[in-house]
């Protein structure tokens, strides 16, 4: 039925005679154009898409400007002012929760990276049961952080966690790793490693299985070791999953919120753990600062725009989009 | 074969280099993160075994003794949850249902339908943004939005008398509908990375057929898709199921009796006395129930799902 045009804009030359004619026939090809009949199946979902994601950041937008709080009064739009960004420049909090988020973006991103690649290289040689291996190292994330947060809390226990007492088996501790302000950043930054190198690793395995087997033989026969061979052909190759990972990864530590409220209970978390992503809700959940949280939330999506608008065009660049 | 002149020595000369060194070591690490993956959550299911006072007395991943073992922690949790599992369950599976198919039909019009290909990638760019912002952007309208504007403790009223429904029961409504929303995007990026892989000679085929494109939606591509639908509902179920922070912000208490399971168990088992170990472990198995059945049964997808997720 459908003739396909992409547009009208092949439609023939006109003559002034026929153009009412012609206005309707091409009303009537433009209508059964590949455009319109596809529209409704993309412009649907696009559109509550779209209001959800750029109309709440629109909208939250517009909140920052004002001085909404507390319950249940509409804001007040009419003389918006930056007065709550100026604010969150000179918060102390602010200052430390964007340190906190750095340092756990990071070091969390680092390190499950590394070990994400290690295990798939791991799990790319032969091994037995490589299957049930991948299942197990990968299970930790098909839980949610509500559920491994009670995990670790117990893991962490200062009398009776596994953690302290494994220590105890070489004589150090007990260290009290939630208690203690020094060590509870690096406790939490250790267990959100553990939830998330199996997702790394499932990255970077889809992209060795990718690579051409004959490289690896290339460079045996050519005398390389197996060390060798993958720190001078195969991980220069894993650019692309590593860009891939890194990027979810760093998004992820920037809005991580559910783990460390699980962890604690409450919208105040140990200062040493306090980040961006917890202020935010904080503010606006606990507090009912609305517009003041509405101008952290605004800083934290610029800070993740700063990763995926060179992240996409990265992607558009290898021709991956 | 061995002779007996062969001294002992010599004997386990002759096995040793049949052991292959690299094999064993490699087995070792394996075996190592094997113990650290499986660890946290292994000590929790044994403690969840463990009456209160075992808890304290005994190595946490080592299993209860006859006098230390319960099965009340997992009775009192299963009560506990019971109203939470429900209301997950009752959003979650439409929300889930509703983001794959409004995630198919989007990747379906941005891929296999060519119009604009600069308006068409203007618009996955749109998309691709919308997986990756932080939810934490979005929340202050949200809530706004559903608790202020909409109103919606008062939303599903005409249905107060429906026996199971309480006024609260709203909220879930509004949470149900806020995951559509946000799941759309990486709904469409999965199906999208699938229908790319398609060959097109098949519809092709169709369209000089003549068939339009409803019609090769419904006949060819939603039949293809069967094996990325699987992939794409069970990614999807998980992490809607896992989901805190939009349940925490619209249902806002654990005490509500619309509140999810994540909502309920992160208040359960601490009280002035201290945390209750071995109530928290097996609420916390409790909760994780449906995504660890579908983990165990469908892990491969589960995988394959996480694996296109960017």
């Amino acid at each position: 039925m459908a003739r396909s045009e992409d547009t009208v804009a092949g439609s023939p030359p006109v003559s002034a005679s026929t153009t009412s004619e012609d206005w309707r026939d091409r009303l009537h090809r433009f209508s059964k154009s590949d455009f319109v009949r596809s529209f409704p199946y993309w412009f649907i979902p696009f559109s509550i898409m779209g209001l959800g994601v750029y109309g709440g950041i629109g909208w939250n937008t517009l909140i920052s400007l004002t001085d909404y709080e507390g319950f249940r009064e509409r804001p007040d739009f009419t003389s918006p002012d930056l007065e709550m960004y100026a604010q969150a420049l000179q918060d102390p909090a602010v200052i430390v929760t964007t340190k906190n988020t750095f340092i756990l973006m990071i070091v969390f991103t680092t390190v499950t990276m590394l070990l994400g690649l290690f295990l798939a290289i791991l799990l790319d040689r032969e091994i037995r049961f490589k299957e049930k291996i991948q299942t197990i190292y990968l299970l930790p994330m098909a839980l949610s952080f509500v559920v491994t947060a009670q995990f670790w809390l117990w893991m962490y226990n200062v009398n009776n966690g596994l953690v302290n007492v494994l220590l105890g088996v070489f004589g150090l501790g007990p260290y009290n790793w939630i208690g203690n302000p020094d060590l509870v950043l690096g406790s939490v930054i250790f267990a959100l490693i553990w939830q998330f190198s199996g997702y790394a690793m499932v990255v970077f395995l889809a992209g060795l299985q990718s690579l051409p087997d004959d490289q690896f033989e290339a460079a045996r026969v050519d005398g390389a070791s197996t060390f060798k061979t993958y720190w001078r052909v195969i991980i220069p190759q894993l650019k692309s999953s590593s860009v891939s990972a890194a990027v979810i990864l760093l998004i992820f530590a920037l809005k991580a919120f559910t783990f460390l409220y699980s962890m604690f209970g409450q919208y105040r978390v140990p200062q040493a753990t306090d980040i961006l992503a917890t202020l935010m809700v904080r503010e606006a959940f606990q507090l009912q600062n609305w517009a003041y949280s509405a101008a952290i939330a605004t800083i934290l999506l610029v800070m993740s725009l700063a990763i995926i608008a060179p992240y996409l065009h990265y992607q558009h660049k290898q021709g991956s989009l | 074969m061995s002779k007996p002149t062969h001294s002992r020595a010599e004997s386990i000369a002759r096995i040793l280099p049949a052991l292959n060194y690299r094999k064993i070591g490699l087995a070792f690490v394996v075996m190592f993160f094997f113990a650290f993956f499986i660890s946290p959550i292994w000590t929790g299911f044994v403690t969840a075994f463990k009456t209160t006072g075992a808890v304290t007395s005994t190595t946490p991943f080592i299993p209860p003794g006859l006098d230390g073992f319960t099965l009340e922690k997992w009775s009192t949790a299963f009560d506990y949850l019971s109203r939470g599992m429900v209301n997950s369950l009752v959003m979650s599976v439409p929300s889930t249902i509703a983001s794959v198919f409004l995630g198919s039909i989007a990747a379906y019009g941005l891929t296999l339908v060519d119009w604009n290909e600069r308006l068409q990638f203007s618009i996955l760019v749109l998309f691709l943004v919308g997986i990756f912002i932080p939810y934490q952007a979005v929340l202050v309208p949200l809530s706004d939005f559903w608790i202020n504007i909409v109103g919606v403790d008062g939303l599903l009223e005409p249905l107060g008398n429906l026996p199971f429904f309480t006024a609260r029961h709203s909220r879930l409504f509004a949470v149900t509908v806020t995951h559509v929303v946000y799941a759309i995007p990486i709904c469409m990026l999965l199906f999208r990375g699938y229908y790319m892989s398609l060959s097109d000679e098949l519809i092709e085929a169709a369209k000089i057929d003549g068939a339009s494109i409803t019609s090769i939606y419904r006949r060819i591509v939603l039949p293809l898709s069967k094996p990325m639908i699987g992939v794409v509902f069970i990614y999807q179920f998980t992490m809607i199921w896992n989901e805190f922070l939009f349940s925490l912000t619209l249902i806002g208490s654990s005490s509500s009796p619309a509140a999810t399971v994540t909502l309920v168990l992160s208040g359960l088992g601490s009280d002035l006395t201290g945390v209750d170990f071995g109530l928290r472990m097996a609420g916390a198995f409790v909760a994780a129930l449906p995504t660890l059945i579908i983990y165990v049964l469908f892990a491969e997808q589960f995988a394959e799902g996480l694996a296109s997720d960017r």
